[in-house]
């Protein structure tokens, strides 16, 4: 349904993606990982229409994205960004009703679709009516995921979603994510630098180095199948660190 | 939304319903001296006598920017000197009256015949040590070489003052000082000098008891007092004029002495007072002069004040924010509009009046004196610059989070503008608008280098009339006013930066 076909971005002299053709199908969830610098945001940047390739096309349902429907499109994906990227100006509902209000929906509908999320992400009621200030890292990240979801998009995008959490909270977290992610059924295109979480989300994994697709598959093709030793070698670094954790 | 909008609707009315409605038939202008005041306020109870209502705005400025004044038509009529037209307006050293009234004809300006006195330079001793030397003459002063002199900077330098002063006479003195010339009365009376340069209705030749010494070879030129005012005037209210010209030879020098020096030194005495009282004893004019408590002038001159500030601020925030807007969004723009304002900030408030003087004429506003769009322009310009690069800052310091998040969800350009990154950027652009505040009120004090009123005008007549007093009385209110105007802004924090925000900060 997402289609990037010789995608490429260069910020000035750094060649931040190199021409990449990738397929995204309907709900499949993907996890880009990589070292950092290696173009897994800047791949989500562009795919998101957020900066805009240097060559290449991107078509979504087989309409190509250009700069007269780039708005219309980011409101059909849903994108989480690291610290929640809440407005600190706004509470906690009018954060994740945002877009909806800017769209003039009826509010009734606003409040049965809140109703809706709340749910979903395990939020109590109160914590809506906070400012961001004024609420914990995990329940600023599950606003953010309400946020991203307000208009049903078809596609869900995180940015490290969990990176800045502490440990505990990060597992509950990743367990509520899962749960929320299978609960949806959508295509979901997640950035993260932890191969643990890669395993524990990933349908298939995409690896990236030096702004290039280093390969992609499941997991174990990735372990079984190396392309690369490179592959292996990154898998395994972080293995090492928790060695009996299996997810 | 809608909030802003009748917020904004509100904020120009605020500043542009005018304080009144009254226009005046005749506006009377004066320069800034007491001499001048006293006669500016003679013409205007001469106008109300005649039953035509008159305005007076006070101590307007120099020569320069009264006389612009009334080729603009900000004022009708102002009291004026033959040596000064001739040496300031026209130019030129004639004093011949009939080429003058014609010179001034062609710029549409009326001359009257002179007053009675003459206001020139003068030299001057104690009466005591004249008449000791017998010197009744500046000749008399030949027989005496021993004589030490002390005379003002301006004098000293002068075409007409020292310079030529002692060729013309050959006088053959070698000790002369400079000195201020409110200093000079003094050393005078102290006896550290014995000769000082005096005008000839200066009121202190009454308080300290000097002889003036007569220009026996005609050195000095003449400073016949007389009217100038504009040619439509007789046109316009003929009664006025007549009412006016009675005052043609009608005032000597020493009745003009007294009237400066009471003044100057009576207590309570104020410039009203006093050419009221002359008015009734020459043509039996009475007129009931309002007792100004200290309290009731602070009023007036807060009004004037707030009157500049409100006019000034309010749409110098309106003009500002969308600046600082669009050096936000447009870089390059950014760069001229920052460097813009802040070369503003170094032009001298002086220099700034004269420069907008043309600019408020041709658009028909009042260009000097009270409700002075000119001095409203110059603050207005004034305050810009830090509300321009506050909220510069606030928008270009938003966090690049926020910005992408802002992005990623879709939202169209303005809505954005509007609902994240102003509200955002809220705190940066209300300490902005609260320094341009604070600057605004001590800046308005300029507008009394144009009769503009306000806390300016006693500080500039206390500096005048070397009288500390004075100066505080305006000093201070301005300083109250400053800080209450700070507080207010800390107090509208609640209502404009987003309560979210204002929890962050802590």
């Amino acid at each position: 349904m997402l289609e990037l076909v010789g995608v490429s971005k260069r910020y000035g002299s750094l060649r931040a993606l190199c021409e990449t053709n990738l397929t995204f199908g309907a709900e499949m969830v993907y996890v880009v990982v990589g070292t950092s610098g290696c173009g897994k945001s800047t791949l989500l940047k562009v795919a998101l229409g957020l900066a805009r390739p240097d060559s290449g096309t991107i078509t979504f349902d087989g309409i190509g994205i250009n700069d007269t429907n780039v708005l219309s499109y980011r409101q059909k994906i849903g994108y989480v960004i690291q610290d929640g990227g809440l407005f600190p100006h706004l509470t906690a509902r009018d954060n994740v009703t945002l877009v909806a209000r800017q769209l003039k929906w009826k509010s009734d509908r606003i409040a049965e679709r809140v109703q809706v999320l709340s749910q979903l992400v395990q939020l109590p009621d109160e914590a809506l009516d906070r400012f961001p200030a004024q609420l914990s890292g995990g329940q600023q990240q599950r606003i953010g995921i309400m946020r991203a979801l307000m208009l049903d998009p078809d596609v869900l995008m995180l940015d490290e979603p969990l990176g800045a959490l502490d440990p505990l909270i990060r597992h509950d977290l990743q367990v509520d994510l899962k749960r929320i992610i299978q609960q949806l059924g959508k295509t979901v295109i997640m950035v993260t630098h932890d191969v643990h979480e890669a395993a524990f989300f990933a349908d298939e994994v995409i690896l990236m180095r030096d702004g290039q697709v280093l390969q992609q598959g499941t997991m174990e093709q990735l372990l079984s199948a190396p392309v690369d030793p490179f592959v292996t070698r990154f898998i395994r670094a972080q293995r090492s660190v928790l060695p009996q954790e299996a997810s | 939304m809608i909030r802003w909008i009748l917020f904004i609707i509100g904020m120009l009315f605020l500043a542009f319903v005018p304080l009144s409605w009254q226009r005046s038939k005749v506006k009377v202008g004066s320069k800034k001296f007491t001499e001048s005041v006293i006669l500016g306020e003679m013409l205007r109870i001469l106008c109300d006598d005649a039953g035509v209502s008159a305005q007076h705005s006070w101590e307007i400025g120099g020569t320069k920017l009264v006389f612009e004044a009334l080729r603009n038509g900000d004022i009708d009529v102002y009291p004026e000197y033959t040596g000064t037209i001739a040496q300031e307006i026209l130019g030129n050293s004639t004093v011949d009256f009939a080429a003058m009234q014609t010179a001034l004809q062609e710029l549409g300006i009326q001359m009257s015949q002179p007053l009675g006195f003459n206001n020139t330079y003068a030299l001057g001793m104690t009466r005591q040590h004249a008449d000791a030397l017998q010197i009744k003459t500046v000749s008399d002063l030949l027989r005496h070489p021993q004589l030490r002199f002390g005379f003002s900077n301006e004098f000293v330098d002068r075409e007409d003052g020292w310079k030529n002063l002692q060729s013309h006479y050959e006088l053959p003195h070698q000790e002369v000082t400079g000195l201020d010339h409110d200093l000079a009365y003094k050393q005078l009376e102290l006896g550290a000098i014995d000769v000082i340069d005096v005008y000839t209705t200066d009121a202190k030749i009454n308080s300290y008891d000097l002889a003036v010494l007569k220009d026996d070879l005609n050195y000095f030129p003449r400073y016949d007092a007389v009217l100038l005012y504009r040619d439509d005037l007789p046109d316009r209210s003929p009664q006025a004029v007549r009412s006016l010209l009675r005052l043609q030879g009608a005032i000597s020098e020493s009745e003009m002495i007294d009237a400066n020096s009471r003044a100057e030194t009576e207590a309570d005495v104020s410039e009203p007072r006093v050419a009221a009282d002359w008015l009734e004893a020459r043509f039996g004019i009475v007129t009931e002069v309002k007792r100004e408590t200290l309290l009731a002038r602070l009023l007036q001159r807060t009004i004037e004040h707030l009157d500049l500030v409100r006019r000034s601020f309010l749409p110098a925030i309106l003009l500002a924010v969308p600046l600082g807007i669009a050096a936000a969004k447009l870089p390059r723009l950014g760069q001229v509009i920052l460097a813009s304002v802040g070369i503003i900030q170094t032009i001298p408030a002086l220099a700034l009046l004269v420069l907008f003087m043309p600019v408020v004429a041709a658009f028909g506003l009042v260009g000097v004196g009270l409700g002075s769009s000119t001095a409203v322009a110059a603050l207005l310009l004034y305050s810009l610059l830090p509300i321009v690069r506050n909220t510069h800052a606030g928008l270009v310091g938003i966090s690049s989070h926020h910005r992408e998040a802002a992005l990623a969800l879709g939202l169209p350009p303005t809505f954005r503008l509007l609902h994240i990154e102003l509200p955002l950027a809220s705190r940066s652009v209300l300490a902005g608008i609260k320094t341009a505040a604070v600057i605004n009120v001590g800046f308005a004090t300029l507008g009394a280098l144009i009769g503009a009123g306000g806390y300016g005008q006693p500080i500039l007549k206390g500096i005048r009339l070397n009288d500390l007093s004075l100066i505080l009385q305006g000093a201070i209110p301005a300083a109250i006013l400053a800080l209450a105007v700070q507080a207010a802004f800390e107090l509208a924090e609640r209502w404009f930066v987003p309560k979210g925000l204002r929890l962050s900060q802590t």
